[in-house]
């Protein structure tokens, strides 16, 4: 194809991501060093009361909002520097909590940022093995059982993937919420009243239960798929072989696998490094939040109106270096494949 | 059905008990949360919240929930809402998606390579970063856009859009970009490795035949794409339906969906019956996923597997 007709048929998707991705990229950036503000003015005020021989006078500054000629405030934008960063991150207070006499990390987590950065982290790491080795027993049980079953099987399996994150993450909630049916089975299990709401360990063991529940069966179709293609001559070789079953599995069967657990790692370590639709249904803001959610958060107005967008875009940075430094060696090794393949 | 497998690579019998025993434990998982909401959105609140299982199971079926819900709190408009976007997106991301899957899938130069690379980049940009973009310009946006309505002939053509800039704020067809957007960089990888499969000797005949090349997708590629569309087309149904950090954040209440309007449900338990409500709206958001699997599953299947197995 000549480079011609490359862009132009390439030219409407490229605008639409240039225009929609990368320029608001270029805005967040931007925008995290800048603040717009109500202007304020100091105004020097002669205050006079009526006394003996002079009047009393005493005079003050005052600072007031600047109203434009419309009789409306006016706004200056100004630069700020790495003013909403610090706020964010709060430094000072990290060094004050990691010196001797601190509070430690606990302090740490108090703040925002690095509570939201916490969750965002373990909830991230410690769904990733659970997906992967419940989407490969599942595969493994599905391929071994027989063929008319199957169909339906996999229907099932698709349901909690398919369904909409926050619809999922609610439909969890219920079952535990209040004197919800799994409460009441723990209850009934340990013999004592439970809460599984009040606190934030609890909201977040349901929020893992979730994740693994709605992404599993992502890893089961594509472990699935490809256990269709073992090559089956290596696999009698194996048997010939004396290669007992567990041997098969982990010579033959999980090396053929390996670039699709890369895969499925890779495509789950972008999309639970954005757990956001969970805090919504679990309703957990109160006790575990995310950082898209600390985003979100800046965003939505507050009760006046105002939305701080500076340490929305300073905090979106800040989200987006993250995910760099977590992608980066899994980009390079698809990079140096598709190299590879040219 | 007989297993046809030799008779060395048959499990033995604990295996497969073992085996279907963890199956059927987790179709129960999978099946359960589901049906015990769709079960408790049909029973009246003191079933539905009872202590025992057996009145949410055996209570009296009502479909009052329901009628709140979609006729009393006007459920039908954040309905059409979610109708307007999402067939806006899978259409616009659909027809700009395959002319960009098709171009890359046929060139093998650098350019192709480096593009590829930079959707895989968006594609892992967290949404909230690139709305935190969005929403001042689209607070903004009749300042902002003024200069182009005011400019000499471009702003002759604009108006005959609409009189003045837009504030973009609250309009669905403005999200539709956004999320056609957000959906371009997998939409492109997973339409390339669909037309990778189609021969390319099928349109070098064309070209040699005297086609364009645009002829040549258009006559000959196009009657062969559909099931790589229709898969594609699935999985930008589910981001835009499913969608909710951009429409909570970019529409307003008379424009909001399905998936953000069930907040409004949500912030008023106070009665016995709100839960309820709340639940009501949820499966009825649910329902038409459940036909989508159902209709679909093999395109699902395949769509899932077409990224990973074939590259």
């Amino acid at each position: 194809m000549k480079r011609r007709t490359f862009l132009a048929f390439v030219a409407p998707s490229l605008f639409m991501m240039l225009a929609f991705i990368a320029a608001p990229l270029v805005s967040v950036f931007v925008q995290s060093f800048y603040e717009t503000r109500a202007a304020f003015e100091q105004t020097v005020v002669e205050n006079c009361t009526p006394g003996f021989l002079a009047p009393t006078c005493t005079k003050e500054t005052r600072t007031q909002a600047k109203l434009g000629p419309n009789g409306k405030p006016v706004t200056e934008t100004v630069y700020v520097g790495l003013d909403a960063y610090r706020r964010i991150l709060s430094p000072d207070a990290v060094m004050a909590a990691l010196s001797a006499g601190g509070e430690g990390i606990a302090a740490i987590l108090k703040i925002d940022f690095w509570r939201a950065l916490r969750f965002t982290l373990t909830f991230t790491l410690i769904t990733l093995p659970l997906v992967i080795g419940l989407g490969l027993a599942i595969a493994l049980a599905v391929n071994a059982m027989v063929r008319s079953l199957r169909g339906p099987t996999i229907f099932v399996t698709l349901l909690p993937f398919i369904i909409t994150p926050v619809i999922g993450a609610l439909s969890i909630r219920w079952l535990f919420l209040g004197d919800g049916i799994l409460t009441r089975a723990i209850e009934w299990v340990v013999q004592r009243d439970i809460s599984m709401f009040a606190q934030g360990w609890t909201i977040e063991i349901m929020m893992l239960i979730y994740k693994v529940w709605h992404v599993a069966p992502f890893a089961f179709v594509v472990f699935y798929a490809a256990l269709q293609t073992v090559d089956q001559d290596t696999l009698e070789s194996a048997i010939v072989d004396g290669a007992s079953r567990g041997e098969r599995l982990r010579y033959v069967i999980i090396p053929h696998l390996a670039p699709l657990i890369a895969f499925v790692a890779l495509i789950h370590l972008m999309d639970s490094y954005r757990v956001f639709d969970e805090i919504i249904g679990f309703a957990s803001q109160a006790h575990v939040i995310s950082l898209q959610y600390l985003t979100f958060s800046f965003l939505t107005p507050d009760e006046t109106g105002n939305r701080a967008i500076t340490r929305a875009a300073a905090s979106s940075m800040l989200t987006m270096i993250g995910i760099v430094l977590l992608l980066v060696p899994l980009l390079r090794r698809t990079w140096r494949e598709q190299r590879g393949r040219r | 059905m007989t297993d046809i497998r030799p008779r060395a690579l048959q499990p033995p019998l604990w295996l497969r008990l073992t085996s279907n025993g963890f199956l059927v434990v987790w179709l129960v998982i999978a099946l359960f949360p589901l049906m015990w909401i769709t079960l408790m959105s049909l029973r009246q609140p003191i079933d539905a919240l009872s202590a025992n299982p057996l009145d949410v199971i055996f209570g009296k079926l009502t479909f009052d929930h329901y009628k709140a819900v979609w006729v009393t709190n006007g459920f039908w408009r954040n309905f059409l809402n979610s109708l307007i976007v999402t067939a806006g997106v899978v259409s616009v991301s659909l027809t700009v998606g395959t002319l960009a899957g098709y171009a890359l899938a046929r060139t093998p130069g650098a350019l192709a390579f480096w593009l590829l690379i930079l959707a895989l980049i968006f594609r892992a940009l967290p949404h909230s970063v690139l709305v935190t973009g969005y929403v001042p310009m689209f607070l903004n946006s009749r300042e902002l856009l003024q200069p182009l309505w005011d400019a000499p002939i471009l702003g002759g053509v604009l108006s005959w859009f609409s009189a003045s800039a837009p504030t973009l704020y609250g309009k669905p067809w403005a999200v539709i970009a956004v999320l056609v957007a957000i959906n371009q960089p997998f939409t492109i990888w997973m339409m390339r490795s669909f037309f990778q499969n189609i021969p390319a000797e099928l349109d070098e005949a064309a070209l040699v035949d005297g086609c364009t090349h645009f002829g040549a997708f258009w006559r000959v590629i196009m009657p062969v794409m559909w099931p790589g569309v229709i898969t594609t087309g699935l999985f930008s149904f589910l981001l835009a339906y499913n969608d909710y950090l951009v429409t909570a954040l970019l529409l307003d209440a008379q424009s909001q969906t399905m998936v953000p309007g069930i907040s409004q449900f949500l912030n008023r338990e106070t009665r016995a019956a709100d839960q309820i409500e709340a639940i009501a709206a949820a499966v009825s958001i649910t329902a038409p996923l459940f036909v989508l699997v159902m209709v679909f599953q093999k395109q699902i299947v395949s769509g899932l597997t077409a990224g990973a197995v074939k590259g």
